[in-house]
């Protein structure tokens, strides 16, 4: 076995361990650690097969920012008393089955030689390509412009950032078009409506005052 | 890119500045603040209509060859596909006012949201590539999610909400699974390449079961059976204008990029498929159709029945012949304008003050409103496929192109099922013509009325004289055909 | 075995144990020099009596961490609040290891001694993303507790850190952008050499002085002290507040580890800013040469300006009073946030236009 099968397999076993025991786990807190695990050890398994650029921005966007948020909130509500439920719901069994189809499909159907494959090779995952008109001379002497490709092999981010600012400009951009909506969501879902504050009538700053007190009175009493 | 290319996506850039400025308008207070937000919503609609066709001239006299990166196409199919979105977008801005009004909602931000929605369907539309196909989707989506749950204080427009995004966005992964496994085996996400690679692939197990797992996940965009159980929910739960833009704008961009899907990408392992599609068809019909005649909720009879009409629509797709996607598209029109003309006077229906939305609602429309209660007979016979309506040019389209691929079987079902539905379409005609109604109230409007009056008027138009909106499709189908092999059963 | 690079291995020991070293040592002398900069300015003593100038006052101070009793409150969670502070020290030992600290050389033999641990090609990123599992630390121990207290200081310090890595990482990116690279050691290479302001001043080529930058530099400088919980921003622990804060519950070496934490996290971010703003190792006006000579020259350019930085920390602290924490918000959402987005725009006009 070489010292990388073996990284993989620890890494790879702890990465679906954690990812069973973030289900699996009743306190939400623990929960959200292990989905933690999880993102880094998937982080590990990126930089292995040698997309560190995606790794990086893995922990930095997953671990880094979104993790906090969800510890944040779950922190916030400050889950104490457990619900007494069982942790299993009733459909457990079919749900079994449906994971154990869907995963002897995957395991049936995705093996070696199955895949095209243009990642294998390092070097596609790292080639930016440019572009360049060239003047050629053609047998009968005429003199037509022709479109040259030059491959470049160059560093993961730079190829990453390099494909998602030409090819992939257009879904690129409406993306950040999907943020934007998905923050109008969250606004339009959490805001007050005009209604209710018009009939309160009530200052601003008293608003806030409440606001505040009712929460710091949640936290305590939780 | 360069900035010549900025041509294509032209109408998607200022639907998306439009949009976004609408937010900012009730920020600057004053006088911006009284500015109709309806009419800015309906003006930005024109200006992007008016950039489309603008744009589709231009591009014609570039080069009609050269698309966005091979992401994104200005062609006939996405330039019909998209004056429809627009155009029922600009209905539901009139059907909105009345909802708007009556929770003291702010306008801007619904709109704005309707017009990100309507952002994503076009991209839809012209997408060519997954990726931008699945963006687009995912637009579309978050933006419905938000509008279901718009009504913050109805407990069931926050159940629908939820539901429909928890499954929705179940449903994306499948689908990003099956793009992730047909990327795997063709080594590209363009259409095009999809297909070229699939032309030399005899038989592979893991691109079977990626098409598997996009079919599912645009199977439940669509609402079709084994994936539908959202639907009547969400439809009764969400604010009605929303429901229609679900049942009608929603739903046909999601018929939009399952034809270029199949028509352009998949047409190589037809045979894998089109039983399976079949079986998905013939369910939904028989399942919508029948469950629709048990409902009295107005809202959920309609959801069963756009189940089913998701269903006529995978005929088109299955036959995968040049009269089975000039079918799609008709049928696109046809059943969008019958169904926000049933939607508009859903709409209208009063209950003790209370929006009403059962069967009983109906009773007594034909004496306080003949004309309404006439148009309202045209709009269920169009979905039933009677003629002189659209709706039987739609579905006579349809019926033949699936006995032209030879799945007669298939079509027989469809007639049947059609003869079915005209039971609980006709059960709403009975309550309208041959009820008293006890205490009957109609809040019937202004731009409820211009909209019934489009609505009527187009489906009118294109039973009686349907060739101009065929000629459009054939035109329009053409461009795509010029991507796919469309002779029937293509052959490996 | 063999392939193996001895000599490449003992070299990468030999840096490894020099950093790891330095960083260990920051602690102690970082709180001899913020008790005596205290007191110089308060206008006090300070500690005096063990050593001279009160010099092993820091040794005192160890053992007193080492032979206090270790308490374990009754209601925490045993598994979470033992590593949080373990947690909270990894990612300040770590991310060091990108961060150039001298002129490379040629060693005799032909070998090039680089002296980065790790020279990899997404440096910053690395940083970033290492920098940004700090807060868990503080999180997990708050929340590990189980102490009111502790849990404030803990959500607060998610918040804060939070919004501040947003502008720190984004103004990071216009360095990024003129130097072209993830690379911190391209960085610092960038900034070597001088140019000429206005046909008049003869600068050394460091970012903080580019026309472009200087913007950058002052989000990135704030929100550096945010983003290692100092004074203006000590929200996490805030004693008027919240007792200690995330850390009321800790004791002996557990405590101790904490301390050691924030003092290497703020000696990793004096380096940060070292090598992004004012040209890591580069000496002003001096072309150093490839010797060792040069070296140790570099190294010792690069330590005074760590040190500088993590002066001006202690000064800091000791000067400016906390802010309140609804404008701590406001001044990194409202402010620092759309500064560094135009800085961003500034740098890339500056390039586009040949000017940077």
């Amino acid at each position: 076995m070489s010292p990388a099968l073996v990284v993989f397999l620890v890494i790879g076993t702890i990465a679906v361990a954690s990812s069973i025991l973030v289900v699996a786990m009743r306190n939400p807190v623990h929960s959200a650690l292990f989905l933690l695990l999880t993102f880094l050890c998937v982080a590990i398994l990126f930089v292995m097969k040698g997309a560190e650029f995606v790794g990086a921005v893995q922990v930095l966007v997953y671990a880094g920012g979104i993790m906090v948020l969800f510890l944040f909130v779950v922190m916030l509500i400050n889950v104490r008393h457990l619900p007494d439920e069982r942790v299993l719901s009733n459909f457990w069994k079919g749900g079994l089955l449906v994971g154990l189809a869907v995963f002897l499909l995957f395991f049936t159907m995705v093996r070696p030689g199955v895949f095209h494959d243009p990642v294998a090779s390092d070097q596609a995952l790292r080639t930016t390509y440019t572009y360049r008109h060239r003047k050629v001379h053609q047998p009968d002497g005429t003199v037509v412009r022709k479109l040259i490709r030059r491959g470049k092999v160059v560093g993961n981010s730079e190829a990453v950032g390099m494909a998602l600012y030409t090819d992939y400009l257009v879904p690129f951009e409406v993306a950040s078009l999907f943020l934007l909506v998905a923050m109008i969501g969250a606004i339009v879902i959490g805001k007050r409506e005009l209604s209710a504050i018009e009939e309160e009538n009530i200052p601003a700053y008293m608003l806030e005052r409440s606001e505040t007190e009712h929460e710091v009175k949640e936290a305590m009493s939780a | 890119m360069n900035w010549n290319d900025m041509i294509y996506i032209l109408p998607e850039v200022i639907l998306t500045i439009g949009a976004s400025a609408m937010l900012l308008v009730p920020v600057t207070g004053g006088r911006g603040a009284k500015l109709s937000a309806k009419w800015m919503m309906i003006i930005l609609l024109a200006i992007t209509a008016g950039a489309l066709i603008y744009c589709s001239h231009a591009v014609e006299n570039i080069d009609q060859s050269r698309q966005l990166q091979a992401m994104f196409a200005l062609d006939g199919f996405s330039i019909f596909f998209k004056l429809l979105f627009i155009g029922a977008i600009a209905m539901l801005v009139m059907l909105s006012e009345d909802f708007l009004a009556e929770g003291k909602y702010s306008p801007w931000e619904y709109y704005s949201l309707l017009g990100f929605a309507l952002c994503g369907m076009m991209f839809m539309a012209s997408g060519v590539h997954l990726i931008t196909i699945y963006i687009g989707l995912e637009l579309l989506s978050l933006s419905s999610y938000i509008l279901a749950g718009f009504y913050k204080s109805e407990l069931k427009s926050t159940e629908a909400a939820m539901k429909y995004f928890i499954l929705g966005a179940v449903s994306s992964a499948i689908l990003l699974y099956g793009i992730s496994l047909i990327y795997g085996v063709c080594g590209s996400l363009n259409l095009l390449d999809i297909a070229a690679a699939m032309s030399t692939i005899v038989t592979n197990d893991a691109l079977m079961f990626g098409i598997m797992l996009l079919g599912a996940g645009l199977c439940f965009k669509i609402a079709a059976v084994p994936f539908h159980v959202w639907t009547p929910d969400v439809y009764e739960g969400a604010p009605t204008p929303i429901a229609a833009f679900l049942s009608t704008g929603s739903k046909a961009a999601a018929f939009a990029i399952f034809a270029r899907i199949f028509y352009t990408g998949l047409h190589d392992f037809h045979l894998e498929w089109n039983y399976v599609l079949a079986t998905i068809s013939a369910l939904s019909m028989i399942i919508g159709n029948l469950a629709a005649i048990t409902q009295d909720n107005v809202k959920r009879m309609l959801g069963y029945s756009s189940i089913a009409h998701a269903g006529y629509v995978l005929l088109g797709v299955i036959s995968l012949n040049a009269l089975g996607l000039r079918g799609i598209l008709m049928y696109s029109v046809v059943y969008v304008f019958a169904n926000l003309g049933i939607w508009a006077t859903v709409l209208m229906l009063r209950r003790h003050q209370y929006a009403g939305e059962r069967v009983d609602d109906f009773e007594g429309l034909s004496r306080r409103s003949p004309l309404w209660a006439f148009a309202m007979v045209i709009f269920l016979l169009s979905l039933g496929g009677i003629p002189p309506t659209a709706g039987f040019i739609g579905k006579y389209f349809l019926f033949a192109a699936a006995v032209q691929a030879g799945f007669g079987w298939l079509a027989v079902i469809a007639v049947l099922m059609s003869a079915v539905s005209m039971f609980y379409y006709l059960r709403l005609v009975v309550a309208m013509y041959l009820r008293e109604g006890v205490e009957a109230e109609f809040a019937i409007t202004t731009p409820l009325r211009i909209v019934a009056g489009i609505c009527l008027v187009v489906t009118l138009a294109l039973g009686i004289v349907p060739s101009s909106l065929i000629d459009q499709a054939v035109l329009s189908s053409s461009h795509v055909a010029a991507h796919a092999a469309l002779t029937p059963h293509a052959g490996r | 075995m063999h392939g193996i690079d001895w000599v490449d291995v003992g070299l990468s020991v030999l840096k490894i144990a020099i950093v790891l070293g330095a960083m260990l040592n920051v602690t102690p002398i970082m709180v001899w020099v913020e008790r005596r900069g205290s007191a110089l300015i308060q206008d006090r003593p300070g500690p005096n009596r063990v050593g001279p100038f009160g010099l092993f006052q820091s040794f005192a101070d160890a053992f007193k961490f080492i032979l206090k009793e270790d308490m374990l409150p009754a209601k925490a969670n045993k598994i979470l609040y033992t590593i949080a502070p373990m947690f909270g020290l990894i990612p300040a030992l770590t991310t060091i290891a990108v961060v150039p600290w001298g002129r490379p050389f040629t060693l005799p033999g032909g070998r090039l001694f680089e002296p980065i641990i790790a020279n990899v090609n997404i440096g910053i990123l690395l940083i970033f993303a290492l920098a940004s599992m700090g807060v868990y630390g503080i999180v997990m121990a708050g929340w590990a507790s189980a102490n009111k207290y502790s849990l404030f200081g803990g959500i607060r310090a998610s918040a804060q850190m939070i919004s501040y890595e947003l502008s720190l990482t984004l103004a990071a990116v216009s360095v990024l952008l003129a130097a072209g690279s993830l690379s911190l050691t391209d960085v610092v290479w960038r900034q070597t050499g001088s140019f000429v302001l206005f046909n008049v001043i003869k600068l050394p080529a460091w970012n903080i002085f580019s026309p472009a930058m200087w913007m950058a530099f002052i989000v990135f400088f704030v929100s550096g002290f945010a983003e290692t919980n100092r004074m203006p921003f000590d929200f996490a622990e805030a004693d008027a507040e919240l007792v200690a804060g995330y850390h009321t519950e800790y004791s002996s070496m557990k405590f101790a580890l904490f301390f050691m934490s924030e003092y290497m996290a703020m000696a990793t971010m004096s380096a940060l800013v070292t090598t992004l703003f004012l040209g890591g190792w580069d000496i002003p006006w001096y072309t150093e040469p490839a010797t060792w000579v040069g070296f140790a020259l570099s190294v010792l350019s690069f330590v005074t300006k760590v040190s500088i930085i993590l002066f001006i920390f202690v000064w800091v602290r000791w000067t400016i009073p906390r802010l309140k924490y609804d404008l701590l918000m406001k001044l990194g959402w409202k402010v620092f946030l759309p500064m560094a987005v135009v800085n961003i725009v500034i740098v890339a006009l500056f390039i586009a236009r040949g000017w940077l």
